[in-house]
């Protein structure tokens, strides 16, 4: 395995540490335990947004920490989701008096540790709610599987709640802001290439140079099934149908377009799969109000991409254009005129 | 034997981490198949943290050392397997309270406390290819054995962990990320339930029915 690391069990402290020295004047970095969070943190009478989830994704969470996102973020050992003193660290140091919200995805694990966190936090007086993240339309939600797993719609998510709760959004009215971007997102997601976690040592699975996973996760699993390598174009068209039909997404409606890299694709590939993804929405009636093409929530070096539609509505319009300002993602736009306006 | 002491106890979790330790890469392999290969890594993590925890605090009694392991585990583990054995061991820390020492009657209630706190948490049932799978026949071998005789009943329990854990190799995963591979899980051991067959075996060897 070639990294750009040094022993592998210190991956995550070093690039902790990296970021503090990166970005101190904007972040408090806590080492002991792992959390990273604004640093004018707390607002008093703000609700302080929390995330957090394995490493691995950068730069989410982290690299969402700051005004207009995230208030917090706890990230765990690579894939490993974080523990509640942890979780519960970061949400006393962001509570300003008005309550955290806890941003979690759907994984065992992560609900697992926030609800532990969300019971000690109550029980020390800090009110909490949660927000569910399971987008993932690649794994059937029954009672025979741990449910949809939260990918792309997270970092939208973690965008318009962001804003909300930088205008002032109580907590009562950010759960349920989070309960309708929640129900109006999908994704989906492949792989060309699996990743390696550094103290594992090897791919998490192997693929031959004709082979793809399709209906991925963001942390290295299988998919649910293995195909034949495919065009740009036909990679589009098999992410692009499960999101629609699921929703379902219907002709008329505004969504946001969301292509995302796995975090080993190159940005100029992500484009070509937007080019066919912008075709096939607008074929489906359906018009692109808003847009986002990058890596912003990956599995480590993954060849790959996702998709995410989220139905859009003015409100959410207009969060996400409001301003942002974190490391990973800073947005100062002004919106003059109409709301949608470029 | 027939009764565990504080010092066994201690005996017991110092040899569930060195198995640990010494399977952790074959726990990060069956991770690897129907997971994301961090078990192994986060389970040597966890109990590298409990030896070094147990090495500072005597504990006084055996309640407060499984409680001290639970704590650990919760808080350096991580995942789904932190809050599940963490939980498991605060239970059986719980039944514990305040003894010094252990007879299998005793033994066996903290365990089903245990494996109790595992069900509710994670809602898994036997079947859904998890731990649940291993320590179920484990705990009701352990405490069908109808003697005082610690040897024989953590005997019982190692083997039926391991035949529950092995028995998960022909399931289709119903829980956790195994379970978003659908039939793709089927043919390989559950790493959570190999995991719980590491800690009974565990047992087995301080109880002096250690195998070879």
């Amino acid at each position: 395995m070639k990294k750009l690391i040094n022993e592998a069990a210190n991956v995550v402290r070093e690039a902790l540490e990296g970021i503090e020295a990166a970005h101190g004047d904007r972040l408090r970095v806590s080492l002991e335990p792992f959390y990273v969070v604004r640093g004018d943190a707390p607002r008093a009478g703000k609700v302080g947004l929390v995330s957090g989830g394995g490493s691995g994704h950068e730069p989410m969470h982290g690299g969402y920490v700051g005004r207009g996102m995230l208030d917090a973020a706890c990230p765990g050992q690579i894939f490993t989701s974080p523990t509640p003193d942890q979780i519960f660290a970061a949400s006393k140091a962001v509570n300003g008096g008005a309550g955290v919200l806890h941003i979690v995805k759907n994984y065992t694990g992560d609900v697992m540790n926030f609800e532990l966190a969300a019971e000690m936090l109550r029980d020390d007086g800090v009110a909490v709610e949660s927000v569910l993240v399971d987008d993932d339309v690649a794994v059937e939600n029954s009672l025979y599987t741990a449910g949809r797993r939260g990918v792309g719609l997270t970092v939208l998510m973690e965008k318009l709640l962001g804003a909300a709760a930088e205008d002032g959004a109580t907590l009562a009215s950010l759960k349920k802001l989070g309960e309708s971007i929640r129900a109006a997102g999908r994704s989906m997601g492949m792989a060309l290439t699996a990743c390696t976690v550094p103290q594992a040592g090897k791919p998490s699975f192997t693929l031959a140079e004709d082979e793809m996973e399709v209906g991925i996760g963001i942390h290295g699993e299988p998919g649910r099934r293995r195909a034949k390598l495919a065009t740009a174009d036909e990679i589009t068209v098999m992410l692009m149908e499960p999101i629609l039909r699921d929703l379902p997404f219907e002709s008329g409606d505004e969504i946001l377009l969301f292509v995302n890299g796995m975090g080993g694709t190159p940005l100029i590939e992500l484009y070509i799969i937007y080019r066919k993804a912008a075709e096939i929405a607008a074929q489906q009636g359906l018009k692109v109000v808003r847009n986002l093409v990058g890596s912003y929530i990956t599995s480590l070096e993954m060849s790959g991409c996702s998709i995410t539609l989220l139905r859009m509505t003015e409100e959410l319009i207009k969060l996400w254009d409001a301003p942002v300002d974190t490391p990973a993602w800073k947005n100062c736009r002004l919106t003059i005129g109409k709301p949608g306006a470029g | 034997m027939t009764e565990l002491t504080v010092d066994r106890v201690r005996s017991w979790i110092e040899a569930a981490g060195v198995l640990i330790e010494e399977n952790k890469a074959l726990l990060t392999d069956l991770d690897t198949a129907i997971g994301d290969g961090d078990h192994g890594t986060n389970m040597s993590r966890g109990w590298a943290a409990v030896r070094k925890k147990l090495d500072a605090t005597p504990a006084a009694d055996v309640g407060a050392m499984l409680r001290l392991v639970g704590m650990t585990l919760l808080s350096t583990v991580g995942g789904a397997a932190g809050p599940l054995y963490g939980g498991f061991f605060l239970a059986m820390a719980k039944t514990t309270a305040g003894k010094a020492t252990l007879a299998r009657t005793e033994i066996g209630e903290a365990f089903a406390a245990g494996l109790d706190d595992i069900r509710r948490r994670g809602k898994a049932v036997v079947g859904d290819k998890t731990m649940v799978d291993a320590l179920t026949p484990a705990v009701e071998a352990f405490v069908s054995v109808c003697s005082a005789d610690l040897r024989a009943a953590s005997r019982a329990a190692a083997d039926a962990a391991r035949a529950g854990a092995e028995g998960t190799t022909p399931l289709q995963a119903r829980k956790g990320r195994a379970s978003y591979l659908g039939e793709r899980s089927i043919g390989h051991q559950d790493p959570g339930a190999t995991s719980s067959w590491l800690l009974l075996e565990a047992l087995a060897s301080v109880c002096g029915a250690g195998n070879e």
